[in-house]
């Protein structure tokens, strides 16, 4: 089953990252106000269900994809 | 002394290790035992890449669980840059490295302050102040305002930067376990142990290493 982990930095953890992006879209001439940078996971789990697939992606992103300190997930089931 | 694909400092830290008059052994990432060493020395370089985050796959390899034992047992656990980095990621250590705040490389030599007596300082009095190359893009010791405040109350701040060269909170540079038996730091003391290069500051780190390392022996 597909499913995606998308990581964020949590609210109000500062975001280096995002803020050169952010920087060089203004520079750009874009009317960037604000840039924050995560990760997008696209995987493909062996699970029967959707729940169970929730729930694997749930436990791999807590575990592995996500440091609970400075960073946040959201997991998406493709199902179907 | 525990190599991960892509670790780098290894063979400066076992040099460092040898002039500080302990003996190194080599270690592999896929080691599930550590050959009965008296310490581990986990040193820098970018660990698997360090992609996902710095140190995060190297705290989840095989060598990784019996450091966890080790350092379960109270033996010395010694942690420089992604060293550092996979500490924090294991959980073994507080908090984590974090991008240097102002988005640069750092590579440059820093004082850190001994913020208190303790051996892997080599015993030194507080507030001397040790000078040790760093050369870190993610840098910035980081932890909840609440864990900096434990933190900082039960003394497991060890140095400290003289100035804030990253961000790291409380411009905290090397921090240890509630035990005192695991520390880590983002600067090099392995690349400080030669007067030819400048500074041997780094001797009272590693030999801080080596003197626990030699009471767990005896």
């Amino acid at each position: 089953m597909k499913v995606t982990v998308l990581v964020r930095p949590k609210d109000g953890i500062l975001d280096p990252q995002g803020e050169a992006i952010d920087r060089s879209l203004q520079g750009l001439g874009y009317a960037s106000r604000g840039v924050r940078a995560g990760k997008v996971f696209d995987l493909e789990l062996d699970a029967a269900t959707a729940a169970d697939a929730r729930k694997a992606a749930s436990e791999l992103a807590d575990a592995v994809l996500a440091n609970a300190l400075i960073e946040q997930f959201e997991v998406i089931v493709h199902d179907g | 002394m525990v190599t991960f694909p892509g670790t780098c400092d290894d063979r400066d830290a076992i040099r460092a290790v040898e002039i500080c008059g302990g003996e190194a052994v080599p270690l592999w990432h896929g080691d599930d035992d550590l050959r009965q060493v008296d310490g581990v020395f986990l040193p820098g370089g970018f660990s698997y890449g360090d992609h996902l985050r710095c140190g995060a796959i190297a705290s989840h390899s095989p060598v990784m669980a019996a450091v966890r034992d080790f350092a379960a047992m109270g033996g010395p656990v010694l942690g420089v840059c992604n060293g550092f980095q996979v500490l924090c990621e294991a959980g073994l250590l507080p908090g984590i490295l974090q991008r240097n705040h102002h988005g640069r490389f750092n590579c440059l030599e820093a004082d850190l302050v001994v913020e208190r007596t303790a051996a892997w300082t080599g015993d030194a009095a507080p507030g001397t102040v040790l000078r040790v190359p760093v050369k870190h893009g993610e840098g910035a010791w980081y932890a909840p305002d609440d864990a900096v405040e434990r933190i900082e109350a039960s003394g497991q701040v060890v140095l400290r930067y003289a100035d804030d060269i990253n961000g790291a909170a409380g411009r905290v540079a090397g921090v240890c376990n509630e035990a005192g038996n695991v520390f880590g730091l983002m600067p090099h003391p392995e690349h400080a142990v030669d007067p030819l290069l400048g500074s041997t500051d780094g001797r009272s780190i590693v030999g801080g290493l080596v003197g626990l390392a030699a009471v767990v022996g005896t």
